[in-house]
């Protein structure tokens, strides 16, 4: 009888039904997409900030460079054994090459280890990000009673260039966590542990095209010259260091013995970071600490905008909708049941018990809770199809915070007031400093968006429209229950 | 069957106090074919109403087998309805997306009685009733007289102690009017059924045993035909 009576009060009332279950549709189907959107924004978050950690590192310890790191920078033309008194002779060319580390301030290698027995922690890494500078130029002529040596500046017009690579010293043992670990080799090899103390380097696919450089090329790193033994391709959005090298032979060339002045770290649990972040506090004093989320918030351009967009516009209005359609299901309801007033009354006299005439009620709104919770399932996968056709590619710039691993961070270093060369009468000049040295190979990364439909999101839709049956039901039948038999009865249709 | 003392009920309609019932008394026997007449408005189907539990007085006693349906709880009362009392309405009040057969099986539901056996005993009522053929049929697709046969076999498929019918004839025609009303007394004849019928047509009302009238919610007996061994089971009724 429930189901007879049920089949066919639906019937009578198809097109209230299919409105009531059409509201229920667009809200519910409205709640897919945005939830289908939101998990495409954060797959392509994830997309963006895989490539500039590399895959499986959660977190990243940087130090900030010491205070008078951004200082004056000079060298001598005339080799190691030149003085200050040997000014070189107008017209003389030169060429020096040198490892740097201005952008992150030095971290002890012991500090990797300790970081590795901390609790939660799957593997860590250290890194050493640096920057290959070559000056190259021809002295110009001295003025009267200048100052010798290259800091003593020159009269005449500067005809010196700089060019500049980013070198990664990479820790071998550790390819689960790092650098390379997202990096997908297209030639040759990668390093093995045999490789600790040799000159050899693995290249950014990207740089090897630009360079005309292979496997099997020679690269020369702060005048040492690397055998390129691969080439490697990195995800879009990580702004790959140039060359790779091994971290002692960086070490060794940059002048920091036992120094990383980056560690990536891997979390044993996605639950776990947190703690581990405030263990890394503990034993690196003065660390930099970036987990993943750290590093979204980072992250600005269309694809955050995406992400606010989705979190704050879209989630409200799915629960206006939603909520709208509810409030208009138990509307509708209730109206319905106002028209079987008498019907209902009928039945009271018939002695059915108020609970079982609120179940026929209930059930008749589940019924059309769950067809337009099926048909919102299917308007949600067409919305999701639609944004993933429609959404504009996203562009996700990283973040610029200073002391950061992220190659944004990096970005972010200046060379400081005093800038490449020193003194008056300088080459540099005002402002001439590292950040172009780094921030050129900044850039808005692009990602599409591809809105999935979860199985969360499908069951999440479900409870939903049952949610949506029962409450418009409840309303429903909650009236038709508290009716007096004899004011039913007397009602006039 | 039933004895109602002092049976009161008074509703507030805007700041006026209605009375509807202004303490009827009357004893009711089993077995008993009561006619009640009277204006429209006077309290002939709040009376009804009280008869059947659907409505409680403000004040009285309606005692049925010696319940006081004034003061069952509801659980009580619907099950005191759903057993032994059957309604018949001038409107028939038939489920209109139901058919006969389900209209009939819908008063064995509160009673909790298997499907197959709903089925068996609907359709026995319905032949009972001559629309056998008519079983499947929507209640639109009855005329008025059928769709009142559908209605007497929903109330009588229980067995019912009580029918009670508020003018069951009130939207048929004379001939149908005489159909039922000729129907009904052959129920309350050979199931010695006890019949409370409220109506406006002295034709009607002249077959019952006993006529009530309702004035300003006060009964009165004006018509009583029983027997003496009946009367006396009716226990000096008003």
């Amino acid at each position: 009888m429930f189901f007879t009576y049920l089949r066919r009060e639906l019937r009578r009332r198809i097109r209230q039904a299919v409105f009531i279950a059409l509201g229920l549709a667009v809200g519910i189907g409205l709640v897919i997409t945005v939830m289908a959107a939101s998990t495409g924004v954060a797959q392509a978050q994830d997309t963006v900030l895989h490539a500039l950690y590399g895959v499986g590192t959660d977190i990243t310890v940087t130090k900030a460079p010491p205070a008078n790191s951004g200082g004056p920078f000079g060298f001598r033309v005339g080799g190691r054994g030149s003085t200050s008194a040997q000014r070189p002779k107008a017209g003389t060319k030169f060429s020096r090459s040198t490892l740097v580390n201005r952008a992150l301030g030095p971290l002890s290698s012991a500090s990797v280890t300790a970081i590795s027995r901390l609790h939660g922690v799957a593997a860590a890494a250290g890194g050493l990000a640096l920057t290959d500078l070559t000056v190259s130029g021809t002295i110009p002529s001295a003025p009267a009673g200048g100052g010798g040596g290259f800091g003593g500046g020159f009269a005449g017009p500067a005809s010196f260039k700089t060019n500049t690579f980013t070198v990664n010293g990479t820790q071998l043992s550790a390819g689960e966590v790092g650098p390379l670990s997202s990096g997908k080799l297209t030639s040759g090899r990668t390093f093995t542990t045999a490789d600790a103390s040799s000159d050899v380097a693995v290249l950014d696919s990207g740089y090897a095209t630009q360079n005309k450089l292979g496997t099997g090329s020679t690269i020369d790193v702060a005048g040492t010259s690397f055998k390129v033994i691969g080439i490697v391709s990195q995800p879009q959005g990580g702004n790959p260091a140039d060359v790779y090298i091994p971290l002692g032979r960086a070490q060794a060339l940059a002048g920091m013995k036992n120094q990383v002045n980056t560690v990536y770290v891997a979390a044993g649990s996605a639950a776990g970071i947190s703690s581990v972040s405030r263990q890394i506090h503990a034993v690196v004093p003065g660390a930099t600490v970036t987990t993943a989320s750290d590093l979204a918030s980072e992250v600005t351009g269309s694809l955050a905008s995406a992400a606010s967009l989705a979190r704050n516009l879209g989630k409200w209005l799915a629960v206006a909708v939603l909520a709208a359609a509810f409030l208009l299901a138990s509307l509708l309801s209730m109206s319905a049941v106002t028209r079987r007033v008498r019907e209902f009354g009928t039945l009271k006299a018939l002695g059915w018990r108020g609970g079982r005439i609120t179940g026929q009620v209930l059930g008749e709104s589940v019924v059309i809770g769950i067809a337009g919770g099926l048909a919102g399932i299917g308007l949600g996968f067409a919305g999701a199809a639609l944004v993933t056709a429609l959404a504009s590619p996203l562009t996700a710039t990283p973040g610029q915070a200073t002391g950061s691993a992220t190659p944004g961070g990096a970005r972010a270093f200046s060379g400081g007031p005093g800038g490449f060369g020193g003194g008056p009468g300088s080459a540099g000049g005002p402002g001439g400093g590292f950040r172009r040295l780094f921030g050129d190979a900044a850039g808005a990364v692009t990602v599409h968006l591809s809105a999935t439909v979860t199985v969360g999101a499908v069951l999440l839709a479900v409870l939903l429209a049952i949610s949506g049956g029962l409450i418009a039901g409840a309303l429903g039948g909650w009236r038709a229950a508290r009716l007096p038999p004899a004011a039913a009865l007397a009602r006039v249709e | 069957m039933y004895e109602l003392s002092g049976v009161t009920k008074t509703y507030q309609k805007g700041r006026a106090t209605v009375t509807a019932l202004d303490g009827v008394d009357v004893v009711i026997g089993d077995g008993e074919w009561l006619a009640i007449q009277g204006p429209t408005g006077h309290g002939k189907t709040t009376l009804l109403q009280m008869l059947g539990g659907l409505d409680r007085p403000t004040a009285g006693v309606v005692d049925f087998d010696g319940q006081d349906l004034a003061v069952l709880r509801e659980r009580q009362v619907n099950r005191v309805r759903a057993r032994s009392i059957g309604f018949i309405f001038q409107t028939f009040n038939l489920i209109p997306t139901l058919s006969a057969q389900e209209n009939v099986e819908a008063a064995l539901v509160p009673l909790g009685t298997g499907a197959a056996e709903r089925r068996v005993r609907a359709a026995q009522a319905l032949a009972d009733m001559g629309l056998a053929d008519r079983a499947s049929h929507l209640p639109y697709e009855l005329s008025g007289g059928q769709q009142q046969r559908v209605a007497i076999a929903r109330a009588l498929v229980k067995s019912p102690s009580v029918l009670l019918a508020d003018e069951p004839t009130g939207n048929l025609d004379e001939t149908t009017r005489d159909e039922i009303i000729g129907l009904l007394e052959k129920l309350w004849h050979d199931h010695g059924l006890t019949l409370i019928l409220v109506t406006h047509d002295s034709a009607v009302a002249a077959r019952a045993q006993r006529t009530g009238l309702m004035r300003h919610g006060r009964l009165s007996i004006v018509q009583d035909s029983r027997e003496p061994a009946s009367q006396a089971g009716g226990s000096g009724a008003l």
